[in-house]
Order: C-alpha cells, then sequence, then structure tokens
C-alpha cells in the first residue's frame, strides 16, 4: 500500500531523514517508533503531501506523493501530532466541516466512525475545546476518518493520553484496520511497538530496524537478567553496584525489574545474586528474562 | 461548491463565537469614527487675532464683523500701524492679523478687487494653514452673497482652497480617511489573523491535506470578512452622515463599487501577508505596521500630500489608500461619478489584481 | 538505608487544597505530604488538574482554599520565599537557545544569587559530570534533545534546591536518554533533594517512592508502587492505572 525508497529530507544542515525505505502492505497496522527528532513527523508529512522529498520516493496505493498529490489528498485520512481541530466549533460542527471539506456527508460514512464518534455523540454540541484529552482524540479520529479514506496516517496520537483512552485507541485501530483500512502510526512508546503488526524502529532519520515485535524482540541474541529489588528505596544503591560487577554490559532499569546484560555468556543467575548478597542486597531476585523491543532499541542505537 | 459554503459557513461560525472578533468588527469603527470625528478634529475655535484696518470704511466693517462673528475667531487687538504687527505677534497670543488696505471700499467699487492681507504665525503652520483658510472662507462668502447679483466680477483678492469645505468641517476631512483605516484594518488584518491562526492551531496542516484547493481556502477566508466589511462601512457612512452632517452628494451605487473594490484590495493584501505570517502575532505585527501606518501618514489622510517631501510624494502613489481616500472625496464631497475616478478606480483594481494573483502564487499547498 | 523517613516533617504539605477558575474546579480538596529526600511521581492525564496543582506548589499561582506550605513557607504570603527554595524544569522552557551553555549557567547562578566563586567551581564539576566541557562556549540550541534536558535538568539544581519540580521531563527522548536522565534524578535524591515528577512513562511511576494519581482534579490513589500494585492485583503500574481507571466508571 505505501512504499518508500531511498527518502532522504534536510533542513538546512540538518539531515532529517537519512534514506528510508520501507513498504506497508495492504490493511496492516505498521508503527513508526522513535524518540523525537528521530524523523518520523518528516517522514509521515511528505507521505501525506504536507512536504516535499530531497531524494528518493514514495507511492501510496501505487500514487506518486509528488506528481499525484491532489489524488493522494484525498484516500489518505491524517491525523496531525498535535490536536488540530477547531477549538471553537462544536464536535458535531467539527465533524460537518470535515466532511463536506473532503465533498461528502457525515452519513455517507457514519457506518465506518460509528463505534468511534458514538461514544462522543453524547457532547455533540460541546465545544471542540472543552474536551477531554481521550474525547478529543476520539473526535480527531472520527475526523480523519469521514471521507473514508484507504490509508490512515497518525502521528502521535497517544501521546499526552491516559494510559486508559491509550488503550481504547488501540482498540480503535484495530477494529478498522479489520474494516480493511491500512494504518501508519508513530510513537515514542516503545511498549505499544507490541500492537502493531510490523514495525520501524527509527533513530536520528535512519531505520534501525524493520520487522513484526516478535522477531525484533527475538533478535536479541544476548543472555539478559532481570533483577528484582523487593525493597524498593534499595534499587538505586542495586543498580550502582550491577553497573560495578565485572563483566557486566549494561544495566538499565525497566520499572521494577533492572535488565542486565554480560560481556561472558557465562554469568548466570546464581553469580548475580551471590555477588549483590555479598554486597549486602539480600531481598533480590534474579531470573533470566528475555528482551523487549526498547532493549533490543537500546541495542542497536549504541551499536550504531 | 459545497466544500466552499462549508468553508464559509465554517468561517462565520468563528466569527460570531469569537467575542473579540465581534468587538474588531463592529465596536472599533464605530469608537475610531467617533474619536476622529470629536476627539482629533481639526476645528479650531476661538483663536485669538488681531485687525489693523487701514481703511475703516462699511466694507471692512461688515467683513470684520463676519469674521469675528464666526466663532473662530476672537480679537485680540485692534491694531493701528504696521510697526505694531511685529510685537504683538512676539507677544505669542495672536495667531493670526488681518490688514485691509486702503481704501478698501472705494477700490473695490473702481477696480473690482481689493486686498486684504493675512498674515499668520506660522511657528504653528497648521493651525496658520487653517486660520488663513477660514479667513479666506469667510471673506469669499461675504462677496459671494453680497454682490451675487453683479455681472462685472468683483473680487477681494485671495485664494480659496476649500471650495467644497468651505469651512473646514475636520468630520469633512476624517470621515473618508477613517473609512480606509478601519476598512483596511478590518479587511487586511482581521483575514492575514484568521490564516495564520490556522497555521498557528494546526488545522491548515488538515485543510493542505484535504482536496480543498488553494482559491477555495482563500475564498472562504475572504468572503465572510468582504461582506462584514461592507456592513461596517455602511455604518462609518450613515454615522459620518448622521453625526457629522458629512454628505454623500455622488451616488450610491458608485460609491458602494468603490468601496467594495477598496475592500477587495484590502482583502487581497491580507491574504498576501498571511502566506509569509506563521502566527497571528506576526500577522498582526505585519498588517500592524506595514498598513496601517502608511494608512495613516502617507494617504493624504492626516497630513496633505502637497506638504510631504518629494520622496514621499512619490512613495504615497503606491498606497492604495490614497488613491481610495481621493476617490471617496471626489464620490462623497463633489459629488463626482465615474467619469471623474475611473483612474482612482484603475489604479485600485490593478492593484487588488496584482496582491491577489501575487498571493494565489505564494499561497503554499505544501507546508515549505 | 531508607532515603525516607516518614517521621520527618514533610517537606510539602498540601491540605484540602482547592483551587478553581470561575466555576471550573481544577484542584478539588488535594491532601497529601512529600516528605524530604523523596521522589515523589504525580501521574495523571493531560488536563486532570496537574499542572495547576504543580503551579500552586511552585508559588505561581495562589491557592482558592486550604493548606499549603513548601520548605516551611506558606503558599499564599510567602510564595516568594518558595521560588527560592525550589528548583524547576518543564519539558516546554527550561534553557535560552540563543545562549551558550555557559551563558545559560551563569545566568541562572545570578538569578539564585550563587557567588561567582561558587558558580565556577560547580560549574566545571557540572560540565564534568555531563561530559559537556568541550562544549560551554556552544548555543545550547545546536545540541541534541538529551543533552538539553540533562543540561536543564542540572541547572534546575544548580542552586540546590529544597525541592526539584520536574514537569514531563523526559517526554519523547530515546529510552537509552532517558534512563540515564533518571540516574541523575536518582543521584540528586540521594543528595537529599526532594523530586516531584511528573511523567506519561508508566514505567517511570515505578522509580518513584511513592505516586499519587489524578483524575478529574482529584487524586485517585496515593501510595508506593508496589503497595498499589498490590491493592490493584496488577502487575504494572500501566495495570493499576487501568484498574483504577474501571473503578470509577
Amino acid at each position: 500500500m505505501i512504499r518508500i525508497g531511498n527518502l532522504e529530507k534536510s533542513y538546512g544542515e540538518q539531515k532529517a531523514l537519512k534514506g528510508i525505505t520501507l513498504d506497508v502492505e495492504n490493511g496492516e497496522i505498521f508503527g513508526l517508533i522513535g524518540p523525537d527528532g528521530a524523523g518520523k513527523t518528516t517522514l509521515m508529512r511528505i507521505l501525506v503531501t504536507l512536504l516535499l522529498p530531497d531524494k528518493g520516493f514514495a507511492t501510496i496505493n501505487g500514487l506518486d506523493v509528488v506528481a499525484d498529490f491532489r489524488k493522494i489528498r484525498t484516500m489518505v485520512g491524517y491525523m496531525p501530532g498535535r490536536f488540530s481541530l477547531y477549538q471553537d466549533l462544536t464536535v458535531a460542527e467539527n465533524l460537518q466541516f470535515f466532511a463536506t471539506v473532503f465533498g461528502g456527508t457525515v452519513e455517507a460514512n457514519y457506518h465506518l466512525i460509528k463505534d468511534i464518534y458514538g461514544q462522543i455523540e453524547p457532547f455533540r454540541n460541546r465545544l471542540a475545546g472543552k474536551l477531554s484529552g481521550g474525547m478529543k482524540q476520539k473526535l480527531a479520529l472520527s475526523c480523519s476518518l469521514i471521507h473514508a479514506p484507504k490509508v490512515l496516517i497518525l502521528d502521535e496520537p497517544t501521546t499526552g493520553v491516559d494510559a486508559v483512552s491509550r488503550k481504547e485507541f488501540w482498540e480503535m485501530l484495530n477494529n478498522l484496520r479489520h474494516k480493511g483500512i491500512t494504518i501508519l502510526v508513530s510513537t515514542p512508546y516503545m511498549d505499544e511497538a507490541n500492537l502493531c503488526d510490523r514495525v520501524a524502529l527509527l533513530q536520528n532519520g535512519s531505520i534501525l530496524s524493520i520487522d513484526t515485535p516478535a522477531k525484533i524482540n527475538a533478535s536479541f541474541k544476548r543472555k539478559m537478567l532481570g533483577v528484582k529489588v523487593v525493597n524498593t528505596s534499595q534499587r538505586y544503591g542495586c543498580v550502582n553496584l550491577l553497573k560495578e560487577m565485572k563483566g557486566v554490559d549494561s544495566v538499565f532499569s525497566f520499572g521494577d525489574v533492572i535488565h542486565v546484560t554480560f560481556h561472558h555468556a557465562d554469568i548466570d543467575e546464581i553469580i548475580v545474586r551471590e555477588y549483590l548478597f555479598g554486597k549486602g542486597q539480600q531481598d533480590v531476585l534474579v531470573e533470566e528474562i528475555s528482551a523487549g523491543i526498547e532493549d533490543v532499541f537500546m541495542e542497536l542505537m549504541q551499536k550504531n | 461548491m459545497n466544500q466552499l459554503l462549508g468553508f464559509i459557513k465554517k468561517e462565520f461560525t468563528h466569527i460570531f463565537r469569537d467575542t473579540r472578533t465581534m468587538v474588531i468588527l463592529f465596536g472599533i469603527p464605530i469608537i475610531q469614527l467617533m474619536l476622529f470625528g470629536y476627539v482629533i478634529t481639526t476645528e479650531i475655535k476661538d483663536a485669538r487675532i488681531a485687525i489693523l484696518d487701514h481703511s475703516n470704511d462699511n466694507v471692512t466693517r461688515e467683513i470684520k464683523n463676519k469674521i469675528l462673528s464666526s466663532g473662530y475667531f476672537l480679537l485680540e487687538a485692534n491694531l493701528l500701524q504696521e510697526n505694531e504687527i511685529d510685537p504683538i505677534f512676539k507677544k505669542g497670543d495672536v495667531k493670526q492679523v488681518i490688514v485691509f488696505e486702503r481704501n478698501f471700499a472705494q477700490r473695490l467699487e473702481r477696480e473690482g478687487k481689493a486686498n486684504i492681507q493675512v498674515i499668520a504665525d506660522a511657528s504653528d503652520p497648521n493651525t496658520a494653514q487653517m486660520l488663513y483658510n477660514y479667513t479666506n472662507g469667510i471673506v469669499q462668502d461675504y462677496t459671494k452673497k453680497k454682490y451675487a447679483g453683479f455681472t462685472i466680477p468683483v473680487q477681494i483678492k485671495s485664494e480659496v482652497r476649500m471650495l467644497y469645505n468651505e469651512n473646514m468641517v475636520g468630520a469633512f476631512m476624517f470621515v473618508p480617511g477613517t473609512m480606509a483605516l478601519i476598512l483596511m484594518l478590518i479587511s487586511a488584518m482581521m483575514t492575514s489573523i484568521t490564516i495564520a491562526r490556522e497555521k498557528e492551531m494546526g488545522t491548515m496542516e488538515i485543510l493542505l491535506v484535504s482536496p480543498l484547493k488553494a482559491p477555495h481556502i482563500i475564498l472562504g477566508k475572504v468572503a465572510p470578512y468582504l461582506l462584514l466589511s461592507v456592513i461596517d462601512a455602511f455604518v462609518v457612512v450613515f454615522l459620518g452622515n448622521v453625526v457629522f452632517g458629512v454628505p454623500i452628494r455622488g451616488s450610491l451605487f458608485v460609491l458602494a463599487f468603490l468601496v467594495i473594490l477598496y475592500i477587495s484590495m484590502a482583502l487581497s493584501l491580507g491574504i498576501l501577508i498571511s502566506t509569509v505570517a506563521n502566527s497571528q502575532q506576526v500577522a498582526m505585527f505585519i498588517s500592524g505596521f506595514a498598513l496601517m501606518l502608511p494608512t495613516i501618514l502617507l494617504s493624504g489622510f492626516i497630513y496633505p500630500i502637497e506638504n510631504m517631501p518629494y520622496a514621499l510624494q512619490i512613495l504615497s502613489n503606491f498606497m492604495p489608500p490614497r488613491w481610495f481616500i481621493d476617490a471617496l472625496k471626489q464620490v462623497m464631497l463633489k459629488g463626482n461619478g465615474l467619469e471623474y475616478i475611473w483612474p482612482n478606480i484603475l489604479i485600485l483594481s490593478a492593484m487588488t489584481i496584482f496582491f491577489l494573483a501575487l498571493s494565489v502564487k505564494k499561497f503554499k499547498l505544501r507546508l515549505e | 538505608m531508607d532515603r525516607i523517613n516518614p517521621e520527618r516533617t514533610p517537606i510539602i504539605k498540601v491540605e484540602n487544597l482547592v483551587k478553581k477558575f470561575g466555576s471550573f474546579v481544577a484542584d478539588d480538596n488535594l491532601t497529601f505530604n512529600v516528605y524530604p529526600g523523596e521522589i515523589f511521581g504525580f501521574l495523571g492525564a493531560n488536563g486532570a488538574g496537574k499542572t495547576t496543582a504543580i503551579r500552586m506548589i511552585c508559588g505561581l499561582l495562589e491557592p482558592t482554599s486550604g493548606r499549603l506550605e513548601v520548605a516551611g513557607y506558606d503558599g499564599y504570603h510567602e510564595r516568594e520565599k518558595i521560588k527560592r527554595n525550589i528548583g524547576y524544569m518543564s519539558q516546554k522552557f527550561s534553557l535560552y537557545e540563543d545562549l551558550t551553555i555557559y551563558e545559560n549557567i551563569r545566568l541562572f547562578a545570578g538569578i539564585y544569587g550563587i557567588s561567582r566563586k561558587v558558580r565556577l567551581e560547580k560549574t566545571d564539576e557540572m560540565l564534568k559530570k555531563l561530559q559537556l566541557e568541550e562544549s560551554r562556549n556552544k548555543l545550547v540550541g545546536g545540541l541534541p534533545l538529551g543533552w538539553k534536558q540533562k543540561l536543564a535538568f542540572s541547572l534546575a539544581i544548580f542552586h540546590h534546591p529544597k525541592v526539584v519540580f520536574l514537569d514531563e521531563p523526559s517526554g519523547g527522548v530515546d529510552p537509552l536518554t532517558r534512563r540515564t536522565f533518571w540516574d541523575l534524578i536518582n543521584e540528586a535524591a540521594h543528595q537529599g533533594i526532594t523530586i516531584f515528577v511528573t511523567t506519561h512513562y508508566m514505567d517511570e511511576a515505578e522509580y518513584c517512592d511513592r505516586v499519587a494519581i489524578m483524575s478529574e482534579g482529584k487524586i485517585v490513589a496515593l501510595d508506593t508502587p508496589a503497595a498499589l500494585k498490590a491493592k490493584y492485583q496488577a502487575d504494572s503500574m500501566d495495570g493499576v492505572f487501568l484498574k483504577i481507571a474501571r473503578n470509577k466508571e
């Protein structure tokens, strides 16, 4: 559905995209995962024809984003990073406006947004600016769907939204995928990668890796131990102890678990537990764990 | 077409829902008109003058009576000799001295003309000019009425400048200028701000990604302000007429045409500004600085163009309000029609087309 | 070696704190204490009332009603004194991008009245720690986001405040930088600086000694992450969040 080849883009001296190549298949949820400044927004803006690439090509459904930009604009739904609806218009007025702008009516495609819009319809006469974060997001999604786009491009839709709304939002995306809409979504939250069919890990304008979340996780070949400190106030001390331990490669906190990797494969949980024990940390749980996207991301970052 | 109508409807909703916009649209024009009309009026009352009457006949006495009863002047002193003039100016109270030549009535009767010398304190040139004009007006008025039936022309030598505004009523000058200013403010500033706001709020991103074309967006933004500006123009004309007695001597049709043309010009300018301004503040700054000041200073609104340095006179030719104010005065005060103001119309049309073409060309369909 | 001792006098005392804007109640009856040296997490969606609460505690906004004491100063009448004793850093603004690193340091030191001698000493120490010695005369605007954040944090605690407020300090940075950033936070906490932090990352909530969860202007939960997880039978803070939201409905 989306094909991107060797795409480059610079703002003056600064290179935002350094040769991006990726394909998004029909009907999948594809995630662009990376921190601010990785190039996610630039890439999306090129796809929705808001920016011109310096080099390379990008097509959506076979249409070139530069040459056929008018056609692309009718078939793509786009939700920018910031809440970009009219705050001084009501919920219903916003939806109505975007329907007419795309030359359609709300009724024509209501079936597409029924599940989402239905939740905020009781507030249809409220000004969009007075909605809660989660409701704004639902309205923005409804507005970007009202012209029945083939492709949905969502720039960090879950940033700054509470955990519940985030969860609901991903459920909505999943439902939309079942209706045959291809979804390209970006997020700085690594844990959301697991909710995508495939993801591209982006850093400094380059792709670190593209694959399914499972395969990306599996690409982490080294042994990793998870250390849980029962008395949480001692966790920081424990992190420092582990950093000083011989043969340790990396020590990172992941919530209440400390992820540790080693230069030598023969260091195991018993050695680590004994080491910590010897340093006065009796109350720790050590076990081998499998890596997550964030571990892979950090490993790839350090390699580059 | 539906897209455009939807857009216009949205634009109206924005306007009507925002009290600040409504105040700017309908409050400011009225306040500004009243301010210019009443407070910053150029009318002068009770200016102190002195008179040196070498003749002291019944004609000069009549003229003196007229001048002193006009309400503009207060007689400070009757002078007897030329050498008294200088000291009385130096004292500072007297703004103007009127000198009647010897045998005034006699010469007027025999030769058909007589001379009045007006000496003014030019340290305040505006006031001096104005007092001089008042005096001329009164004298002229006197001759006209008194010798109305005469076949031989009778002339008291003085140049009449304000033929159509004998008494130089301030509001007459200010209503056209205020109109030029208000329409510029509302049309150019408001459109540039409203487009800049879409950029600031991020909604422009969505509009650009939609199938809307540049003319759609521009027209959708402009249409509501065109309508509201026309309403404003009529409010100003109406108030000017009712409150200040500014006449509308020309055809209403020509007036409306002129006003709409000028508004279109201002709207095009507003769009042009918005193509370079990315935030409301910048839009406000540019329209305030680049439009308001020239409108006030270089258009002949407050400072007569003839009195400007040559370079500024040339520059004023490029100020659209100059042509508008001139045409407006012709239509409203002189009753002139298209046969007189066509050059102005032509120039304003050319400017409109130029700005519009430039802004459609500069309007970016992408973010860069 | 427990850092936090609940027996001690709280550094932040909040009791029935209310802030109204017109008829809108932004913060409704907040009550909590923060103890010296604690890392206190303040969680909630955008619009839950976090920012208003922080602004009151920082002395930027006067409360509508309730009691507020920060570092021993009253939140109504001694707001200027409060400001002298706290540090503040937010994701949006912290540093002047058009000044060099050193100029920023000099500015902040000047604002808090730090003497030249102390400033010079601390500057070298700080730049060394951040490995920014080479770049001391570079414009801040040209630094990568992660460095800016570390620098901003170091500046927020430059005058060794009693409490430092971090408003979404790690939003949008890469996972590696995020963790080195938390190392800095932990270090500061061990030096006795109380940390008051808001975040959207649930794993970061785990790094806090205690967290308060806000929703619609109210505190709906307040405890250690471990206790909250136990109470709501969740294996992560994410789960706690979801359960709380469900219970509300």
